[in-house]
């Protein structure tokens, strides 16, 4: 006869085997920040049929859902001055909610009426998620929505704000969360215990406005971007290993080759990086001021990088070399940046919320497909497990092959 | 949860004798618990100091789902930090999610909390939230009467019916009824965002309103510069205006002599713009000074709009300061709180302009006022007429207060 207690373990080692078995997605463009899903067979041939879901969302966002296990995790921000903060948890499979929780914002709302208070995406090491916004409210939950720590870093440095809005999304990285809160008056990047959210270093920034996020460089260090270049510091101990100071953009991020030895950084257009062991001044492997990111961020697939341009036009060009390849016009214009998976990369355009999937197999990109889902759109999609969820003010969509 | 009704079919007596002992003599224990653990979240300190404890004693309050650890929750919020009380309001979104079968009594003891204004504002507002999500027909019913409650979000909600009100009278052609509705809207709006709209809706309707006088703008003072402000160092440096008013002294400026001038606004949003008296300078640092009657001595609250850095001292006292350039400016930007006393205050803002030279960096200039903790305007008692550009054409050149 099978007892309790062992229907309850057979119970638990199935939950954890759902949630090992899946490919989740942690944090901005994904869990190394590369925008790609390997393991994915995300439609393509978009059409209505390929909704699966979609919700109410109780506030405005751009920040992207993450995705742990069979949980989809979003924040948002609402009231008429942003102060009131959300993080949701929704059932991936059905889109229900499973818990919310809110806080009240400590620090300064006050942004660009185009962005919003929940600009940050929130990221995971999947057991608890750190949920950042611009009112510089960090937030960790455990995956059932109770409260591990909060820091109000404005109300630790009442002038770490930025009056057009916040947006950088923290990592983690050597087991230290990593958040950049640039700006024009105390601007810092600072490691933060993850367990009790207190600052393990804190590194003074220039006095500049940013809204970029760091990048995991290897297991052990991050790259900073800002308006002078490139920082690399050390995730555990903040030390500073090597510089890049040929400047960069304060909005698109860099990104990292598959195997982390070259970084594409918004730099003079695009400027491919290669980091030196003894920590000198990395070499330049190439520079291609044509390929010029607007807001989105640029993405690596295969052996090419693609660009989406101020104009709304996607651009492809070797990784190696920077030569370029074709260029493809969408329907833009973007806030949001890239993801790819299945061979093809995914966007969704600001206006009407257009979410087109561009075919990336053949020598020219080819638009393959699009769902107009009549909303502004502003953030990144998230993929995991076949399925692309992407979030606007009003809604979050799961969009993947119908079964 | 299982109610006692239903459980003591599964206890056998002398189980059930051993938890009433136990319950009689653990439930002074339990109340001491959730004392305990809202002073550890009342505790938590600066930059995460206290948050491994804060957790623990999260953890135990949200399981003592009972209305008595929730109201004693409720009750810390009127004198938690802003950090502590978002500890506090998740640890109530928690319990009183598993009170859910008791939902008339928690009703009827968050609405007494509710309803006593002595109450934090904005737990006062979540309350009113619980409170709505049992019983959104209660909720709607008592929302109109919050026309002029404390909170500003509280307010908002009856304001905005009001508004629905006055645009559904203008669309049946009854000008007059929809004055009065927008009228009543307006007296007790605090918001910009509410205030605008109805301010122009009155406006359309031939109504007058004057706007520096509702939100309480300081609208007259004495200005000097410029003084230099190249490569921004001007933000730190101490000039003579920080060491001492005297607004008939001259001081050596960045390119001329600088002595005070008065100026007035006449923008609806209380804008003072030293480009009027300076000119369209760069990388230069000005100051404007007010003094302001109050009736009594109280807290009050300072509020900023300025896109250019800006330093703020009261009654000789420096409050707060930002070197942040042409990033954005609304109403209310920056909140401060100040002490006023009663009698004479002054007020010296300092506003610098930098190098940049882009068409959307020519603006030099702040918005301030003066209000409660709500929002609402507090007039000093010397405040003169709002500015109206004629007359004040006509003005004789005497020193004026706000």
């Amino acid at each position: 006869m099978i007892t309790t207690n062992k229907v309850l373990a057979f119970v638990s080692v199935l939950s954890l085997s759902q949630i090992a078995s899946g490919e989740d997605w942690l944090q901005f463009r994904g869990n190394d920040h590369r925008g790609i899903s390997l393991k994915s067979e995300t439609p393509t041939n978009l059409s209505k049929n390929n909704i699966a879901w979609k919700i109410p969302l109780p506030g405005r966002g751009l920040s992207s859902p993450i995705v742990i296990g069979n949980r989809v995790f979003l924040t948002a921000s609402s009231t008429a001055d942003q102060s009131r903060l959300h993080v949701i948890c929704a059932n991936k499979d059905n889109g229900e909610i499973e818990w919310e929780r809110q806080f009240w914002a400590t620090g300064r709302t006050i942004c660009h009426e185009k962005t919003c208070v929940a600009a940050p995406t929130p990221v995971s090491d999947g057991k608890n998620i750190y949920a950042l916004y611009s009112s510089n409210d960090l937030i960790c939950l455990d995956l059932d929505g109770n409260l591990k720590w909060i820091r109000g870093l404005m109300q630790d440095y009442p002038n770490a704000s930025n009056s057009l809005g916040l947006a950088s999304s923290p990592i983690i990285v050597d087991g230290t969360l990593i958040v950049q809160i640039e700006n024009d008056s105390d601007s810092f990047v600072s490691g933060i215990n993850l367990k009790d959210g207190s600052n393990i270093w804190k590194l003074a920034r220039t006095k500049k406005a940013n809204w970029t996020s760091p990048i995991r460089l290897n297991d052990k260090e991050v790259a900073i971007q800002g308006s002078e270049g490139i920082t690399c510091v050390s995730a555990k101990s903040g030390t500073v290993q090597w510089s890049f100071n040929e400047g960069a953009s304060t909005i698109p991020s860099s990104v990292t080759s598959a195997d982390s030895a070259i970084l594409y950084v918004p730099s003079n257009g695009i400027t491919a990086i290669k980091p030196r062991k003894d920590n000198n001044t990395p070499e330049i492997v190439w520079q291609e001021s044509q390929l010029r990111p607007g807001t989105s961020s640029p993405i690596i697939v295969g052996d090419n990088i693609y660009i989406i341009n101020r104009a709304g036009v996607l651009n492809a060009a070797k990784k190696d070399t920077g030569e370029r390849l074709w260029r493809l016009r969408l329907e833009g214009p973007f806030s949001g940046s890239p993801v790819s998976s299945n061979g093809h990369i995914y966007v969704a355009s600001e206006r009407k919320g257009v979410f087109q999937s561009i075919d990336i197999n053949g020598k020219e990109g080819m638009l393959r497909g699009s769902i107009e889902l009549g909303e502004t759109i502003l953030g990144t999609p998230a993929i995991a497990n076949n399925s692309i969820f992407i979030r606007s003010d009003g809604h979050l969509w799961k969009i993947s092959n119908p079964k | 949860m299982i109610s006692l009704v239903t459980a003591h079919y599964y206890i056998p007596m002398k189980s059930l004798f051993v938890l009433i002992t136990l319950a009689i003599n653990y439930l002074p224990l339990l109340a001491n618990q959730t004392s305990t653990s809202i002073e550890t979240i009342l505790a938590i300190g600066p930059e995460g100091k206290g948050n491994s404890r804060a957790s623990k004693a999260w953890e135990e309050l949200i399981n003592q789902p009972d209305q008595k650890t929730l109201m004693s929750i409720f009750g810390a919020m009127n004198e938690a930090g802003p950090v502590a009380s978002n500890w506090l309001r998740s640890a109530a979104e928690v319990v009183f999610k598993n009170l859910q079968e008791d939902q008339k009594t928690s009703i009827n003891t968050l609405g007494e909390y509710f309803l006593d204004k002595k109450n934090s504002s904005r737990a006062r507002r979540f309350a009113f939230e619980l409170i709505k999500r049992n019983d959104p027909e209660v909720a709607a019913e008592i929302i109109p009467g919050l026309l002029n409650d404390p909170s500003p979000e509280l307010r908002r909600d009856a304001i905005s019916l009001l508004i629905k009100k006055g645009k559904s009278l203008e669309e049946e052609g009854k000008k007059n009824s929809a004055i009065l509705i927008y009228r009543q809207a307006l007296n007790s709006a605090i918001e910009a965002n509410q205030v605008k709209p109805l301010s122009e809706s009155l406006k359309r309707l031939g109504a007058k309103v004057d706007l520096p006088k509702h939100f309480g703008f300081l609208m007259r003072w004495h200005s000097i510069g410029p003084f230099d402000n190249t490569n921004r160092n001007g933000f730190e440096k101490v000039y003579p205006p920080e060491n001492e008013i005297n607004l008939e002294s001259e001081y050596e400026g960045k390119s001329q002599a600088a002595r005070w001038k008065q100026i007035e606004s006449y923008d609806p949003f209380g804008k003072i713009d030293f480009n009027k008296p300076l000119g369209l300078l760069k990388e230069s640092v000005a100051y404007a000074y007010t003094e302001f009657e109050s009736i009594s001595s109280r807290t009050a609250e300072l509020r900023l709009g300025c896109k250019n850095a800006w330093k703020i001292w009261v009654n000789g006292d420096f409050i707060f300061g930002r070197d942040e350039y042409h990033r954005g400016q609304k109403i209310d930007q920056y909140k401060m709180n100040i002490q006023l006393k009663k009698g004479k205050n002054t007020i010296l803002v300092k506003a610098c302009q930098n190098e940049q030279t882009e068409e959307w960096t020519v603006q030099w200039e702040f918005q301030l006022r003066i209000c409660d903790e709500s929002g609402v305007a507090i007039l000093a008692s010397n405040r003169e007429a709002t500015p109206v550009k004629d007359q004040s054409e006509r003005r004789s050149r005497r020193p004026k207060k706000s």
